[in-house]
């Protein structure tokens, strides 16, 4: 191959896909020899899919059986009548009570429970743990890729910024390859939907919640093993903010078109039975648009990583060449789809959001026209 | 007799794959007869692909439900 950049980024690419998916199969092979394979992969990738107190990387089992956990721990910082703050490798991996001045907590299904110096979990009759729950504001694993993103994002766009001005006002480096794409969400997004009149005011959201979301998907395909964007507590937080950006800009015609959707295309005393039904149903749309982004984005980076991790898991149950070939095979090409998807989850929460957003802002004279 | 949830999920699925098939199938009827719109054309389906995807999503989380 001619050009070198081309050269360096199947490198990079090939180095990139082969640390993915040894890094997986280290994970799971080195938790083998429980009781029951299939549901230790399940374990496995249900402790996967969920947030976590430490961040760790990988586990494996020496000789002996004792198992060593290769990560770093995360700061636990609770709200328990007055502010606890210790370091979660205090919990050991939920094997130890942790003590903090005269209280202790324990780690239990990846929730801090307040107990005895024992670590005693009550239950009650459902199999409910019944101990005090103190308020978790710990910065888990999902909350420390969230801040990284956050910082990388101001740290590469802030500084793609000042190029301009220095270039004069051709892009460099990174920036050669996000601008087309900011352009494509400006002009093919923004403009498209909303209008050319008031897309500015919604740049910045859409700008910033497309990257959010595909650098954490992508984070996501990384051997890092985080799954933010799976996380539906995260998707909620970010459908809530399109929510309020789209009925705080509504305009009058917005809501006219809500209440009062059929105008005066006939006299009062039809529309009475009409909106009966009709305005409910409009109501109920506000929360569904939203709800409907959230799931969406959830369920498919969830659906994702359960795939991937399944394949892979594959290669344990089968034990022969045939598994491993096949799983390898398998988890690559779902691995390649993955990369499609991170983009296409990002872009559809952008565009559906930029879409609620051009109705929310669409004016009078647009509305005359129906 | 109580119907398997996975018979359910199934369901979903073949849903899903029917409406998102002809979703596409059409669009590349329409991308055939004026592949100048094809930008056009491309985003709609994706946009309405999208919707369908979100409902079945939900549904098939309505069947994983414990």
């Amino acid at each position: 191959m001619r050009n070198p950049l081309l050269v360096k980024f199947f490198l990079v690419s090939t180095i990139f896909f082969s640390v993915t998916i040894f890094a997986k199969e280290a994970e799971i092979s080195s938790e083998e020899t429980k009781t029951d394979l299939k549901t230790e992969i399940d374990e496995y990738i249900q402790h996967h899919l969920k947030d976590s107190h430490d961040f760790s990387l990988f586990s494996y089992k020496d000789s002996e059986g004792a198992e060593h956990h290769v990560g770093f721990p995360l700061p636990v910082i609770l709200w328990d009548n007055g502010l606890v703050v210790f370091s979660s490798s205090r919990f050991h991996h939920g094997e130890e009570v942790a003590t903090s001045g005269d209280s202790h907590y324990k780690l239990y299904h990846g929730k801090i429970y307040k107990t005895d110096a024992d670590g005693t979990i009550n239950y009650d009759a459902e199999h409910h743990a019944s101990n005090i729950k103190p308020l978790d504001f710990s910065i888990t694993k999902s909350v420390m890729m969230i801040v990284i993103t956050g910082f990388l994002m101001l740290l590469l766009f802030g500084g793609l910024a000042k190029s301009y001005s220095k270039n004069g006002g051709i892009a460099k480096g990174a920036g050669r390859f996000f601008e087309p794409v900011i352009l494509y969400i400006r002009d093919d997004i923004a403009i498209a939907t909303i209008g050319e009149k008031r897309y500015q005011k919604y740049m910045p959201f859409l700008l910033t919640i497309f990257f959010f979301i595909w650098f954490l998907n992508m984070f996501g395909l990384t051997p890092l093993g985080v799954n933010v964007t799976g996380n539906i507590a995260i998707t909620t937080a970010l459908a809530i903010l399109t929510f309020l950006i789209t009925n705080f800009t509504g305009t009058k015609t917005y809501w006219k078109h809500l209440f009062d959707p059929l105008g005066d295309s006939m006299p009062w005393y039809a529309k009475i039975p009409l909106y009966i039904i009709l305005i409910p149903i409009e109501v109920l749309g506000i929360f569904i648009k939203p709800f409907s982004l959230l799931i969406r984005l959830y369920a498919n980076m969830q659906a994702g990583h359960i795939v991937i991790m399944s394949l892979i898991g594959l290669m344990f149950i089968f034990k022969n060449w045939i598994g491993s070939s096949l799983s390898f095979g398998l988890a690559f090409a779902i691995s390649l789809i993955e990369i499609l998807v991170a983009v296409l989850q990002a872009y559809i929460f952008t565009m559906l959001s930029a879409l609620y957003f051009g109705f929310a802002s669409e004016e009078h004279e647009h509305a005359e026209a129906h | 007799m109580t119907i398997p949830r996975i018979v359910g999920a199934g369901l979903i699925v073949i849903g899903v794959g029917v409406g998102i098939g002809r979703i596409g199938g059409q669009a590349m009827e329409a991308i055939a007869r004026q592949p100048e719109a094809y930008g056009k054309i491309q985003t709609a389906m994706l946009i309405v692909a999208a919707l369908i995807e979100g409902i079945g999503f939900a549904a098939l989380f309505a069947t994983a439900e414990n």
